[in-house]
């Protein structure tokens, strides 16, 4: 095919050695392998494995330091109920870092959208569920926001979203004027905004339905992310925004689509809130957009884009939750529980940097 | 003007300005079927610009622009791509962190037949890997151990052939390649020179962007010499030697006399 009958055309004179060259690619690496060599590599092509295995670890450090009492049914199932909120803003919040960006107003549209869905439904007689749809539609139209005014507007998605932040946050303090909605309220007015709260127990676990539906925003996400042409652009975009815009995919609508979808879960883990909490107040989750970037960056997802497992995030809340309930149970005061998180943190990113400069 | 086919391209008086700059300034283009067109000229030429604007990356100002006879007006390069042009580009737009086969089909991926790809939009992998695996085993390029591996762990000819591929497997009127061998090691070169030809000898013809004379002279077999933001000459690399190309481009010698191009 690559006409042999003209010489002339089979290659330039100065490469007429080519075809006696030595064909060997350096090959040192192949025998140079280190066992740290292959855990990178493993690593590389498994960015959950590290969380997982923090959380066995960590399972196991604190199944033995404090004993029964952390390795109760009971026990494991309360770190669920209570990692269930930001285990659901991390979803979220994942789905946004996975495309290279972050964002600071998560926490504040959740908690926006509870005050929306209880001022409706408890003071305005509204029918809770209708009231629960104009908050979830609150939260895409918040997320669209976002996502308007980082691809149309072209600002970097951490300015956008510090300034969004404030602004849901004042405007959270305006709807709720800066009262709480008693649970009492709710309960008389509309308990259906505390549906995520019931529970049921199961061989002395405490199962409750936030929990619940943290695991299935994860198994969803999960799937859209691995499984459709839309996943594989979100990640395409985090990897590389131009070459994905060359490459034939409508970037910003695919971003737009991120930040709705993650307003969206924002507004449903505030109605899940709600049951949690039992009650709606202003102040509530203030440190929710830290603690969901916390979780993301525990999970092995990196921060700079298009790597990471969204799976690894329910690790990172988990491991997060685990350690809390851990030194806790073990009498540890709670600034070091403080102090434990902070180097967690700083661990997990020089892990990601150090699997990011694998030898290919 | 004694032509039996309907040009691929044919573009006339195409002017694109910006501000006070004048990128093409009523340029013409033509592709003939089944050739490989080198497209040179000087830094800022504007070689670039007329191509960008061919595949729908600019919208040029003035002029028109034929595709088979028809007139077309992309206004993005994804336009052009739904009609079959397909761009190979110097930095080759791959997601290094997505395999060889999501790479292939970013874009245009399958989805699984019956009810799991129509509700539940699922991709059918399968599908698409064996599809990426037969382009590149076509194209000689199954070296790679898995059509899983990511692209971030090819070596650069492997990335490469893996652009020339994805764009070969889905171009019906034409490729672009936007300076293929620019990046690459003396014997990757030659991988994509042959490359070349092989694509040309399934029919499809292909604009060749290159500052890279002998491989230009080594495929071409019509040369487009831009100068000055418009299409000088045509010239015929077998009647011409490179020192003339490129005293045409610089300026330093003017061009023949144009025939039929």
């Amino acid at each position: 095919m690559s006409e042999p009958t003209n010489p002339a055309r089979s290659g330039q004179e100065f490469e007429q050695d080519l075809n006696r060259s030595d064909a060997r690619v350096a090959e040192f690496e192949v025998q140079n392998h280190t066992l740290l060599d292959r855990i990178q590599h493993l690593l590389h092509n498994n960015p959950t494995l590290v969380p997982v295995i923090v959380l066995v670890l960590s399972l196991v450090a604190f199944g033995l330091i404090a004993g029964g009492k952390f390795f109760s049914a009971f026990n494991l199932s309360l770190i669920l109920q209570q990692v269930s909120i930001i285990g659901i803003l991390a979803a979220a919040q994942s789905l946004i870092i996975i495309t290279a960006g972050i964002d600071l107003s998560v926490a504040a549209i959740m908690v926006l959208m509870s005050v929306v869905m209880g001022n409706l439904a408890v003071f305005a007689g509204v029918p809770s569920g209708f009231a629960i749809l104009v908050g979830l539609a609150g939260g895409v139209g918040a997320g669209l926001m976002n996502g308007w005014l980082i691809t149309r507007v072209k600002l970097p998605p951490f300015i956008t979203t510090l300034g969004t932040w404030s602004i849901f946050y004042a405007l959270l303090l305006w709807l709720s004027g800066a009262q709480s909605i008693r649970g009492q309220d709710i309960d008389t007015e509309a308990p259906f905004l505390k549906f995520f709260g019931a529970s049921f127990d199961v061989g002395g676990a405490r199962i409750t339905l936030s929990s619940i539906l943290m695991i299935v925003v994860f198994v969803v996400l999960w799937y859209m992310l691995n499984k459709t042409a839309w996943g594989r652009h979100v990640y395409a975009i985090g990897d590389d925004k131009e070459a994905a815009d060359l490459s034939g995919i409508r970037t910003d609508r695919t971003l737009l689509s991120v930040y709705g979808l993650s307003g969206f879960i924002c507004a449903l883990a505030g109605w899940a809130s709600i049951g949690r909490v039992g009650s709606i107040s202003p102040q509530s989750f203030y440190e929710g957009n830290l603690d969901s970037i916390t979780a993301v960056v525990i999970g092995g997802i990196s921060l700079f884009g298009g790597r990471g497992s969204i799976m690894g995030a329910l690790f990172g809340a988990l491991i997060v939750g685990v350690f809390r309930s851990g030194l806790r149970l073990s009498g540890v005061d709670v600034l070091w529980q403080v102090f434990a998180i902070g180097w967690l943190i700083i661990i997990a990113v020089a892990i990601d940097q150090w699997i990011r400069r694998v030898s290919a | 003007m004694t032509q039996t086919a309907t040009p691929v391209v044919q573009a006339r008086g195409i002017v694109k300005r910006y501000g006070h700059v004048t990128a093409i300034d009523h340029s013409d283009f033509e592709l003939r079927a089944g050739e490989v067109l080198a497209v040179i000229g000087d830094n800022g030429a504007g070689k670039s610009s007329i191509v960008k604007a061919i595949c729908g990356a600019t919208v040029p100002d003035q002029g028109e622009i034929l595709i088979e006879g028809k007139p077309v007006r992309f206004t993005s390069p994804i336009e052009a791509r739904d009609m079959g042009i397909e761009i190979v580009y110097q930095n080759l737009a791959l997601s290094p962190a997505l395999s060889i086969a999501d790479n292939m089909f970013t874009g245009r991926e399958i989805r699984k037949e019956g009810w799991m790809g129509k509700y539940l939009r699922m991709l059918d992998k399968p599908a698409m890997e064996k599809f990426a695996r037969d382009k590149l085993t076509e194209l000689g390029l199954m070296t790679v151990q898995s059509i899983k591996q990511p692209v971030e762990t090819l070596s650069g000819g492997q990335r490469q052939g893996v652009a020339v591929a994805r764009a070969a497997a889905f171009a019906t009127k034409f490729i672009i390649m936007d300076e293929p061998t620019a990046a690459l090691g003396v014997k990757e070169s030659r991988k994509v020179l042959e490359l070349i030809q092989d694509v040309r000898a399934r029919g499809i013809p292909i604009i060749l962007i290159s500052h890279n004379m002998p491989h230009v002279f080594e495929v071409a077999d019509r040369i487009h010499i831009h100068r000055l933001g418009k299409r000088l000459c045509t010239i015929d690399p077998k009647d011409y030697t490179m020192s003339d190309a490129v005293a045409f481009m610089t300026g330093a010698k003017e061009p023949p006399a144009q025939d039929a191009a």
